[in-house]
């Protein structure tokens, strides 16, 4: 077994788990909302990109930019029609629409796309690999990578830099008080869910170009992401991709040491952060 | 028509009626105080005025329309912003964000990030801290320049003495002349008496949710604010 190339093929494996994660931390910091159904809006994000690759012709990176406006929007309109609605002092109405709602997208994909398993084809670049001393490293799972640290980079300078993330930010810590500033919180939400599903359609992209995909397997991605969100601590992007990285590097090495144990490794090294650690590796100060 | 006013207003704290009935103007350029003991119902008015309790759209009035129902960012937006009470600073902003978060729904020329700097120059040296380290004075001159981001026609202050040592209060009233200058009207809410006298033009006192007195200070007797503070009958 060569450790090296074990523990590079799990940072790149972290970056996808990354980019599930991402959007559903922002979502979460933002509102305190847990979206059961993130996992469910990748795959249909997944669906959609697939659609429009396959109907059109086009690459998918070409459909993948086609799908972000329209991920916006539809992200946009459920919070503002849907989840905003659920938002609220007891925690309980977000969870069961959001639940509700995973299982109405796994359904309806069923129904409009069968049960088969899809990919989304990349052409020559799904077998391409760069060679780096004694490591091989495909192409596709380092473009994940470095996306996920684009969308990190980027969702950072907004947060940080921008009127907009300042608004996120003051919304997330008083609504109310938001408010008086001339902050439509409503509004607010309804954009970072928005860019939420931006940040899904991107990892929609490297889900669907990596391996087969079918209506089902949502809820296991939810995982991955609330796993990577929770090990690097809520409200750090950084963090997120750190636990992304901890949660990949950990599911490789299970399974260079036994197939069986890929899965596994991962939860393992999930539940020896929290007991280690239970606010995750980098908390946000003021919670 | 008065810049701001309001006819017969009733307004609820939770489940418990606040106000019965007040009618409140404000003309351009005015500084009102409005005093009275607590649970007067003076930050339920101010909550009021400000968006963030709903009342009917008739009962407060801005420059003849009817703003009552309107909520919070929208009042901001009509040029009303409040300074609450307690400060409210947003804890994950440091200080130069939460000013510039001022600034969200609504901006103008007099007041930028630098002429709040000049009228608090100690906020400049303490830009970059988070907003919660700072003293309570100092945390209080940014909830003000917070307000004043937005450029605001009225400014609404909400008790923006309670928990300071005299000495800052003196310092943060300082600043009252340079923002009556820049072109706004104030409403202050004082439990501190000689404090709301020596800064308005005229005053209200609130009992039990009506306006039991008002007028200019100089026409205001010792026992008359007492007799309206605390009810007639312990004069």
């Amino acid at each position: 077994m060569n450790w090296l190339d074990t523990i590079v093929q799990g940072v790149l494996l972290g970056g996808l788990y990354a980019l599930f994660a991402a959007g559903l931390g922002l979502v979460f910091g933002i509102m305190r909302l847990v979206n059961l159904a993130h996992g469910d809006l990748i795959v249909l994000a997944a669906f959609l990109v697939l659609l429009l690759a396959s109907a059109l012709g086009l690459s998918p990176f070409v459909a993948a930019a086609l799908a972000l406006p329209a991920m916006f929007a539809f992200g946009w309109a459920l919070q503002f029609v849907v989840l905003n609605r659920t938002l609220g002092k007891d925690i309980l109405p977000p969870l069961l629409v959001t639940f509700g709602l995973s299982i109405v997208i796994q359904n309806g994909l069923l129904e409009g796309f069968s049960a088969d398993s899809r990919r989304i084809p990349a052409g020559a670049l799904e077998t391409a690999s760069l060679q780096f001393g004694p490591v091989s490293v495909g192409t596709m799972p380092l473009l994940t990578f470095l996306s996920a640290i684009g969308v990190i980079v980027a969702l950072n300078l907004i947060f940080y830099h921008t009127d907009l993330g300042r608004a996120f930010r003051a919304t997330s810590d008083d609504r109310a008080t938001a408010g008086l500033m001339g902050i439509r919180a409503d509004r607010i939400f309804a954009t970072a869910t928005g860019l939420a599903m931006m940040v899904v359609t991107i990892a929609a992209l490297y889900l669907g170009t990596r391996a087969n995909f079918d209506p089902t397997m949502g809820p296991a991605r939810l995982i991955y992401a609330f796993e990577a969100v929770i090990i690097g601590g809520l409200g750090s992007f950084w963090g997120t991709l750190a636990g992304g990285i901890i949660l990949g590097v950990s599911q490789t090495i299970g399974a260079a040491i036994n197939p069986e144990w890929q899965i596994l490794a991962g939860h393992v090294a999930f539940l020896l952060v929290l007991l280690a650690r239970p606010r995750g590796l980098f908390p946000r100060a003021v919670d | 028509m008065s810049l701001l006013e309001t006819q017969g207003l009733t307004a609820f704290y939770g489940d418990f009626q606040a106000l019965f009935g007040v009618d409140l103007r404000l003309e351009e350029g005015e500084t009102l105080a409005v005093i009275g003991a607590n649970g007067a119902g003076k930050s339920t008015l101010m909550r009021s005025i400000c968006g963030l309790i709903a009342n009917s759209a008739d009962q407060i009035r801005f420059e003849g329309r009817g703003i009552g129902a309107l909520a919070a960012p929208d009042i901001v937006r009509l040029g009303i912003a409040m300074v609450p009470e307690g400060r409210k600073l947003f804890p994950s902003l440091s200080v130069e964000e939460n000013l510039l978060v001022g600034c969200y729904g609504r901006s103008g020329r007099v007041w930028t990030l630098d002429t709040i700097y000049d009228l608090f120059p100690v906020l400049k040296e303490r830009r970059d801290s988070p907003a919660t380290a700072l003293s309570g004075g100092q945390q209080q001159m940014v909830a003000i320049g917070r307000a004043l981001m937005s450029n605001p026609r009225i400014l609404l202050c909400d008790e923006i003495s309670l928990g300071l040592a005299p000495v800052v209060i003196r310092d943060i009233y300082a600043a009252f002349p340079k923002i009556r200058a820049g072109g706004a009207s104030i409403v202050v809410v004082e439990q501190d008496i000689g404090q709301a006298l020596a800064v308005a033009d005229r005053v209200y006192c609130l009992m039990e949710g009506r306006v039991t007195l008002t007028g200019t200070p100089s026409s205001l007797t010792r026992d008359a604010i007492h007799a309206a503070y605390f009810g007639a009958h312990t004069t």
